[in-house]
């Protein structure tokens, strides 16, 4: 039975950390908006490059010359898996989920004999897959210091991937991370982005183009910005999912946390009323005896 | 007809406009109503627009525009208006194209395209820089 003195205090201590969360949630409710505005602002220029793309690959997949961010290697021996992460936790299951997709992909390709790289986004996801799967890491992106995702920021982690696959250091690329839903849900997901698949619903228009220069040219010229796109995509994705994440992980600590200070609450009131009822017996049964 | 610009953070413009001067790759090309639908990549330039008496000017670096039935949609990687383009920003921009050529040139072994696909890239930086108004730096090639 803990002492009046002990409840008092685990009242207390459960106040402040009510107190804590309740800041946390409040803070990732300001910055979900604002990563949900990022988010919603980079979408037209994603969806008409991805149009433009997807045109332009369908018309030339298939053909030798396609560049090999199109068609491939030839093999697909290597993957790279970009696991995007936050760099924070408090977050719910969003870091865990996100690493579970990468562990279960890679336990996959593994099974099937492939060569599996890693590379991490975030540190989160990286203190995850440590354990498992250090020695397949090839890499890590810190976004630490970044606090408004920026598009330079994207073409850094997309540059590095770029590089790598020049140096032949793997065939397919794929990018894991979070799609915002809303505020109770985020979706995990895998998206391939090297070579880069043409979307299963995409319909050519009727529009012909002419195309300044030729169109390989211009393919060449787009596929490695699609790469950056796609990232960056991901990333603001990301960013909105993991404030999503937070605010409502926080609210059931919030909730919680009054929970809990209502029960203590009345094991101390019941406490001090034993108290003063053992107190009075005394008083009455030593009065009885003189 | 309708013209958009957007960059991969947020939307810069939307307008309803008379014609569209496009920094193309191959040459710059003016867009009026009714142009035959093209896709055309950018080199680094001015992109101008003309929207009844109003003159718009932006700094564009690179990306493409689609010119359809619609209108025209400009899809720059980095897209400045002119008047905010400072001094600062255009070095840290040659700095980085210089950068990358400096790189490529290393890295060239016999195939010279990417060299010169930097350098003609710089060289269109500088030329941007002068044009509207401030000092570039001189590209070493």
């Amino acid at each position: 039975m803990p002492s009046l003195k002990d409840l008092k205090n685990r009242i207390e201590s459960v106040k402040s950390t009510r107190k804590i969360t309740k800041a946390m949630q409040m803070v990732a409710a300001a910055k979900l908006r604002r990563a949900q505005e990022a988010a919603e602002a980079s979408r037209p220029y994603a969806e008409r490059f991805n149009a433009v793309m997807a045109g332009l690959a369908s018309a030339a997949a298939g053909s030798d010359s396609a560049p090999k961010l199109l068609s491939g290697t030839g093999s697909d021996q290597t993957h790279l898996l970009v696991v995007m992460t936050a760099e924070r936790g408090l977050c719910g299951g969003f870091n865990t989920n996100i690493a579970k997709l990468a562990r279960a992909k890679a336990a996959e390709l593994k099974a099937a004999g492939k060569t599996v790289k890693i590379l991490t986004v975030g540190k989160k996801g990286r203190d995850q897959l440590k354990r498992d799967f250090e020695d397949h890491f090839v890499g890590h992106v810190d976004l630490t210091e970044v606090k408004r995702m920026s598009y330079a920021d994207a073409q850094g982690v997309a540059k590095d991937v770029l590089g790598r696959f020049d140096a032949g250091e793997f065939d397919v690329a794929t990018i894991f991370y979070s799609k915002f839903q809303n505020v109770v849900t985020q979706i995990p997901t895998a998206q391939q982005i090297i070579p880069f698949a043409i979307p299963e619903d995409y319909e050519a228009g009727d529009t012909l183009y002419d195309y300044e220069p030729d169109e390989e040219a211009i393919l060449a010229d787009l596929l490695p910005r699609g790469v950056a796109t796609a990232i960056f995509s991901g990333l603001l994705e990301n960013g909105a999912s993991e404030q999503g994440a937070r605010m409502s992980a926080m609210d059931n600590a919030t909730r919680n946390a009054g929970e809990m200070i209502d029960k203590l609450t009345i094991q101390f009131n019941r406490s001090r009323q034993a108290v003063i009822t053992n107190e009075l017996i005394e008083i009455i049964s030593g009065a009885e005896a003189l | 007809m309708q013209f958009d610009l957007v960059s991969p953070e947020r939307s810069l413009a939307s307008m309803d406009a008379t014609a569209v001067q496009i920094p193309g790759a191959d040459g710059d090309m003016t867009v009026m109503a009714d142009h035959a639908p093209t896709i055309t990549t950018l080199r680094p330039g001015v992109l101008k627009v003309e929207a009844g008496s109003d003159t718009h000017e932006y700094v564009v670096t690179g990306g493409f525009a689609e010119i359809g039935a619609q209108g025209v949609s400009v899809l720059a990687e980095r897209a400045v208006a002119k008047g905010d383009m400072t001094q600062d920003q255009l070095d840290a921009m040659i700095d980085d194209v210089q950068d990358a050529y400096n790189r490529a040139k290393d890295a060239a072994q016999g195939d010279t395209g990417p060299v010169d696909d930097a350098a003609k890239l710089l060289a269109d930086m500088a030329t941007m820089g002068s044009e509207i108004g401030l000092s570039p730096k001189q590209p070493s090639l």
